[in-house]
């Protein structure tokens, strides 16, 4: 075998120009998937970080058949007393979740006393909250101190676009009036405390309070909590927590659903663009290697038939040229490779040094590309395997040559 | 004992709808340690004769017996093994392999035979390219060294199995006859030393004088047969 590979590498070197350009091909193809792949999920991650860290929550919990509704915030699907101990045994039974937040949301109208507009309220306790979307706090603008105590009793978190509407500075006295489930309307007096800031810009409704306003306002006993928020410890464990969470509520027999932040979000479409794009760059790539391949390694042995006739009629046996050729495209596929891997990593590395920096809505968004050592693996994986592939037809037909008629060739 | 025999063999080649007869019911014998020549004009069936004889081709009628065994039964495996242990061969234009040195040359039909220790490998080939005058060129490739060093090359490359038949397929046509002598002696001295059998083709007059059993071929059969010297010690 050692033998085979040195002859391989030495045959591949004979048309030293065509060589070199054809794994040029090959190693463009595969910096391009490195420094898009590199891009892309970089960008992905951290908008989904933004996204489940200032707001979702890697998962949420619901009453079954509210999220069908959401946009109504209905206030009749909530979880019970009991269901929410449950629940919140689970939670805290289960390793990969570090912090989870129990809400209520609602529709209310807020009033300054002389304009009146709508908003969507989040009733939460800070403290919990706070642990759950971590990087919500810096999207409240006003004097925060403690970051686990960013709304108090009394208090009110507006958002961007209602405070100017609505002229409202911080300090100001507001009135929220609501209609709790059984119909009875409600109002409660709230001092803004800081103004929110909507992640996709200034276009957002969404409004915090304390949890035991809410209780107030809505006349409940207890907190019915209609959503529970989750952060996990590590993002890539979410399919394995989704499923352990799913297999817990279904045994309980519960009327209760729980979603991935992918399934309430719009932002999860752009998500599986972004990988839908990353995919077709490494169909292009597959294309590069088994076109380059075939091409070169056909061209390789129509070039050599009478070579192919002497080394069989000196006692070369059919697999071993069938190997031969093999590795011909195998080795062009691993230098290929080996160059593309290199100079990818180092264009990224540049990317690193030098940082991408844009602003998306409101986010200022500052790339620092990098690719999972995995999507690296791939990537060297489909080369390989596409050059073993692109390689045997030509290979095949080497090894499958009459030796008579291959030395008789001119 | 006979080393090879051919019984009846028949080679028809079809062209097109036409069938061509390259040989016609050749029946022979070659003993062991001869150095044979096959001469005869362009399309007498010398090089399908030494095809058939070296399983590189499979004849429409007849046998090849080497050893007794009919190697026209081989599959195309069977066939590599069995050349690759019994059968060197000379071609008309050398044939070697261009991204190989000498040495490697030589060496390679040693790789295709397994569980050869290296250093034995080493043993041969450096014996051989001594005894064929090509040691301070082995590490050249074939493009660096002329036509009659590429022939001994060759010539050392077919001995270096220790094959116990050398088929030379016309091996002087593109050298000149000094060259060409040279070459032919040193194929008459491997022969001596090594007990191989050489057969090889011609229509070099002058070269076919070195033969011990001389065979003439017209249009695919013998028409007559010389025996100089036949040392079968």
């Amino acid at each position: 075998m050692k033998n085979l590979i040195m002859i391989a590498f030495r045959n591949l070197f004979r048309n030293k120009r065509r060589t070199i350009l054809t794994s040029s091909l090959i190693t463009f193809g595969v910096v391009l998937v490195i420094v898009f792949g590199g891009l892309a999920i970089s960008f992905k991650s951290q908008m989904v970080g933004t996204l489940t860290n200032t707001a979702m929550g890697d998962l949420q919990i619901h009453r079954k058949g509210y999220v069908e509704s959401i946009d109504n915030l209905p206030l009749s699907l909530t979880l019970s007393g009991t269901e929410l101990a449950n629940i919140e045994k689970t939670l805290n039974n289960i390793f990969e979740i570090s912090a989870y937040s129990p809400r209520i949301k609602f529709g209310a109208m807020i009033s300054n006393y002389a304009q009146t507009s709508n908003i969507r309220m989040s009733a939460v306790y800070p403290k919990m909250e706070n642990r759950t979307v971590t990087e919500f706090v810096k999207r409240i603008k006003g004097n925060i101190t403690d970051p686990d105590q960013f709304i108090k009793p009394g208090e009110i978190l507006v958002p961007e676009n209602l405070m100017k509407g609505l002229s409202l500075k911080i300090g100001d006295e507001i009135v929220l009036v609501a209609t709790n489930k059984d119909g009875s309307v409600n109002a409660v007096t709230l001092h803004v405390a800081a103004m929110t800031e909507n992640i996709f810009g200034p276009s957002g409704k969404d409004g915090y309070m304390h949890i035991d306003d809410a209780q107030s306002l809505l006349r409940e006993n207890e907190p019915e909590i209609v959503e529970i928020a989750i952060h996990l410890k590590q993002y890539d464990q979410l399919n394995k927590v989704y499923a352990q969470l799913k297999k817990s509520v279904s045994a309980t027999k519960a009327q209760i659903e729980v979603h991935t932040w992918e399934q309430l979000s719009p932002f999860a479409s752009i998500a599986r663009i972004v990988d839908l794009l990353i995919l077709v760059v490494k169909f292009i790539l597959i294309s590069i290697v088994l076109v380059s391949i075939l091409n070169i390694m056909t061209m390789s042995v129509y070039e050599r038939i009478s070579e192919i006739g002497t080394i069989a009629a000196i006692g070369t046996p059919p697999r071993r040229i069938l190997s031969l050729f093999l590795i011909e495209g195998f080795a062009m596929g691993l230098l290929s490779t080996l160059a593309g891997i290199l100079i990818g990593l180092g264009t990224l590395w540049i990317m690193n040094i030098t940082k991408i920096d844009f602003t998306f809505g409101t986010m200022n968004v500052s790339l620092a590309p990098s690719i999972p050592a995995g999507e690296v693996i791939i990537v060297a994986v489909i080369v390989m395997v596409v050059s073993l592939f692109a390689g045997f037809q030509p290979a095949y037909k080497a090894s499958k040559m009459e030796p008579v008629d291959a030395l008789g060739h001119n | 004992m006979d080393l090879i025999q051919l019984e009846n063999l028949t080679k028809v080649y079809q062209t097109g709808d036409i069938p061509v007869q390259a040989l016609k019911m050749i029946n022979l014998e070659i003993q062991k340690k001869s150095f044979v020549s096959f001469i005869g004009p362009s399309g007498s069936g010398k090089s399908t004769l030494l095809n058939l004889i070296g399983c590189l081709d499979k004849p429409t009628e007849g046998k090849v017996l080497i050893n007794n065994v009919d190697v026209g039964m081989f599959d195309r495996t069977e066939s590599a093994a069995f050349r690759g242990k019994t059968i060197g061969f000379v071609f008309q234009n050398f044939n070697l392999i261009p991204v190989l040195t000498v040495y490697e040359n030589v060496e390679y039909p040693l790789l295709m035979l397994d569980h050869l220790p290296s250093k034995e490998r080493n043993d041969r080939v450096s014996r051989l390219l001594e005894k064929v005058g090509m040691t301070d060129q082995k590490k050249k490739y074939p493009n660096q060294i002329s036509g009659g060093q590429k022939q001994r090359v060759a010539v050392a490359r077919a001995l270096v199995t220790n094959p116990q038949i050398v088929l030379a397929d016309e091996p002087t046509a593109n050298l000149d006859h000094a060259t060409a002598f040279k070459v032919i002696n040193i194929m008459h001295e491997m022969t001596n030393e090594f007990g191989t059998t050489f057969i090889f083709s011609t229509h070099d007059p002058k070269i076919v004088g070195e033969a011990e059993v001389i065979y003439t071929l017209e249009d695919g059969a013998i028409i007559s047969s010389e025996i100089k010297k036949v040392d079968t010690k």
